[in-house]
């Protein structure tokens, strides 16, 4: 199995620790990731707000690349792939748009790059049992509620990934590990995105009551797989006690036993590391 | 653009907004509807009756975050986010003063570092949206050091190779988005 990597400007600064574990569950996994190189930035939440015809622009260039590469692209960043998805969606179904971006950015489409998250990989391709079969220590005594956010999910019929209601992928998957998963209705509320700086006082009501809903659930932690919603969880939690979040790959990193989770953890900046060391599972 | 904003938003959000039938759906479930003045639902009948200057002018269209839930529940199928995004465009090319002053500046701060270097820039670009914001200059000057001190806000940006082909994408968007005025 090897896939082009698009790891998207988030995950060289506030996500690092989601690249690196990433990266390293994928190599233990023994799926290639081969970065895109020259990749440029998505566009974003930006890009489609000011300019359509930049939020198709900015993406295609990075699905050009891809197609030259030769490899279905992994996006671990909500927001990065659902900006690509959304491209490649428009790009497909749209002759005349697909020829005015194809100018913009001097490539032909060909439609035959897939844009997925990691979630997908892992369960559509690689498989719930074959990552359960891997697990060295099970995440057992370890009770969370999967997040995913808006853009993972919605709009399906762009993302093709999971269900945006009745969400079920990071459940199994989380099972697999054998944390304990919560049933919760909040999975896919909106953490207030890209408003984080211009109105954090909306961000802090949309987060605080994620972390209320959660706590009630009887969940320890909160499970991610978008770096601006884990961002927001950790920066905009204003009540005590807060609430950690993981990035579903370091869990996949401490359930298949590798070293470098503490590291990772120690990323964070709501610490996650008391709550995993008080359900026995040591990250040093 | 015509002088009807329907005509307008339909033409470059790619949807058709005489399809609601005002069910409230989109409203229900909007997470930001609180800070809005209007709410989706009414926002789309505003563009209806082409109440042209209340809706370019208000807060909503910066409000909205894009999270596809309107878009996903509506019975007839219009991406309201999207109808959102025309809006902003709109009411940018005409100039008119955004509703929600610093979301827009935010968007703007973040699209000129990407246009310059090809990707984001959050030492940057967290900077200059502090300067130049209406937010309290010392609110998240501890989050930022907390980040910083984990490495997470590189204060140099990163070389990708791909500034100067992007800074030509941009150049041709700006001639596109301005051949369609």
């Amino acid at each position: 199995m090897e896939y082009s990597y698009y790891p998207g400007c988030s995950l060289h600064s506030t996500g690092l620790e989601f690249g690196l574990s990433t990266r390293a569950v994928f190599e233990d996994l023994d799926i290639g990731l081969i970065e895109l190189p020259g990749w440029n930035c998505c566009g974003a939440s930006s890009a489609h707000a000011l300019s359509h015809t930049l939020s198709l622009a900015l993406p295609a260039r990075n699905l050009s690349l891809a197609q030259d590469a030769g490899h279905h692209l992994v996006a671990p960043c909500a927001a990065c792939f659902n900006r690509m998805k959304s491209a490649d969606y428009t790009l497909r179904r749209d002759p005349a748009v697909r020829a005015e971006v194809e100018e913009i950015v001097g490539f032909q489409y060909t439609g035959q790059v897939t844009v997925r998250p990691v979630l997908a990989v892992l369960y559509e391709d690689y498989g719930v049992d074959a990552i359960a079969a891997r697990v060295q220590r099970p995440l057992t005594g370890l009770n969370v509620v999967p997040y995913y956010g808006c853009l993972l999910v919605r709009p399906p019929k762009v993302t093709e990934f999971d269900d945006p209601d009745h969400p079920y992928v990071m459940s199994e998957l989380l099972e697999a590990i054998g944390a304990e998963v919560l049933p919760w209705s909040y999975a896919t509320e909106c953490c207030g995105a890209g408003l984080s700086l211009s109105r954090s006082d909306v961000v802090q009501n949309l987060v605080g009551r994620l972390a209320m809903r959660a706590h009630e659930a009887g969940a320890d932690a909160l499970v991610t797989a978008c770096p601006l919603c884990q961002v927001n969880l950790e920066m905009r939690q204003t009540s005590e006690p807060k609430i950690p979040s993981f990035y579903i790959t370091e869990l996949l990193g401490l359930a298949l036993g590798l070293p470098q989770v503490g590291k990772w953890l120690s990323k964070h900046l709501i610490d996650p590391r008391p709550l995993i060391q008080s359900v026995g599972l040591i990250a040093e | 653009m015509s002088d009807n904003l329907a005509l307008d938003t339909n033409r470059i959000s790619g949807q058709d907004i005489q399809l609601c039938y005002h069910c409230h759906k989109c409203t229900a479930g909007c997470p930001v509807v609180d800070a809005m003045a209007y709410g989706p639902d009414q926002l789309l009948r505003m563009v209806a009756l082409d109440e042209r200057q209340a809706v370019l002018s208000s807060r909503d269209i910066w409000l909205c975050a894009g999270c596809y839930t309107c878009a996903t529940r509506c019975p007839n199928d219009i991406d309201i986010s999207a109808v959102m995004d025309a809006l902003r465009q709109i009411a940018l090319r005409e100039g008119c003063p955004a509703g929600e002053k610093d979301a827009l500046l935010f968007h703007q701060l973040f699209l000129s570092v990407v246009g310059k270097l090809g990707r984001s820039h959050e030492a940057a670009m967290l900077g200059l949206f502090k300067v130049l914001s209406d937010a309290p200059l010392m609110d998240d000057v501890g989050a930022g050091l907390g980040l910083f001190l984990r490495g997470k806000v590189p204060l140099l940006p990163q070389r990708s190779g791909a500034a100067s082909e992007v800074r030509g994408i941009f150049h041709e968007c700006r001639k596109a988005d301005q051949s369609t005025d």
